[in-house]
């Protein structure tokens, strides 16, 4: 069970119709890989986040799978096309069956 | 630091052996069998897809790296020298302003990264670059 897992996107409050927006994205994770081993010398268990994804206003950006060699505190940075104003909805799915979301709106002139 | 002949050459035989005996790297079979998983086979052709990595990564636990290959569906990206080569496939929606993206991985070593896409009429892409790794991430 991963603790204080956080999640922060950095998305423009405003654009133009039409629009690619930058969209930044960090969770804090500590992505167990499965690789290390403990004090005593066992595996400690894989733990990750597993699969990212991101919609505007219902339609999909991006869907990420992710696998163990993704770094702890998985960090992503992709664009999307805005043409009206919305909502990106960000939704991180964890190993442990832990569902993470965050929303940011953008207004589009 | 100090060291006489004695324990230099006993410090290469170890380091020596740590190399050969790192456990659980990737074979490469694993990596084309991920390949295969994706691609079905096809030959991939090297245009039309950038992969950008350092050559030099300090720490192997946090590499960043950025694949971008306009147009394509899906785009996924293997660690050849990893114990799992597997990195992450991105797919790109209708909404996505470009397919491209930045991330962040782990190198256990010096390895290639490897960058294939899946293109619409069903090419592929593949894009590949050595990465030296001064300190190696996946806890080994």
């Amino acid at each position: 069970m991963a603790d204080n897992v956080t999640p922060r996107v950095r998305v423009p409050r405003e654009a133009s119709a039409g629009d690619v927006v930058s969209i930044r994205t960090l969770i804090s994770h500590p992505m167990e890989s499965g690789q290390r081993r403990d004090g005593d010398g066992n595996v400690i268990p894989r733990s990750i986040i597993n699969r990212f994804t991101c919609d505007f206003n219902g339609e999909n950006v991006i869907d990420v799978t992710m696998e163990p060699s993704i770094s702890t505190n998985p960090y992503f940075q992709f664009s999307a096309v805005v043409n009206e104003t919305g909502t990106f909805n960000f939704t991180w799915y964890d190993d442990d069956g832990s569902v993470y979301e965050e929303t940011a709106d953008i207004t589009v002139a | 630091m100090e060291m006489n002949r004695r324990q230099f050459v006993g410090t290469g035989v170890g380091a020596a052996a740590a190399i050969t005996l790192l456990p659980g790297m990737a074979s490469a079979a694993l990596v084309d069998d991920a390949i295969n998983a994706f691609t079905g086979g096809a030959e991939a052709g090297s245009d039309g897809i950038t992969l950008i990595a350092p050559e030099i990564a300090e720490n192997g636990n946090t590499v960043p790296i950025e694949v971008d290959a306009p147009g394509a569906e899906a785009i996924i990206v293997l660690a050849a020298g990893n114990p799992n080569p597997g990195v992450a496939t991105f797919n790109f929606g209708p909404a996505s302003g470009a397919q491209a993206a930045s991330t962040r991985i782990r190198l256990a070593g010096e390895q290639d990264v490897i960058a294939i896409a899946r293109m619409p009429d069903g090419t592929f892409r593949r894009a590949q670059q050595e990465v030296k790794v001064t300190i190696g991430g996946c806890g080994g």
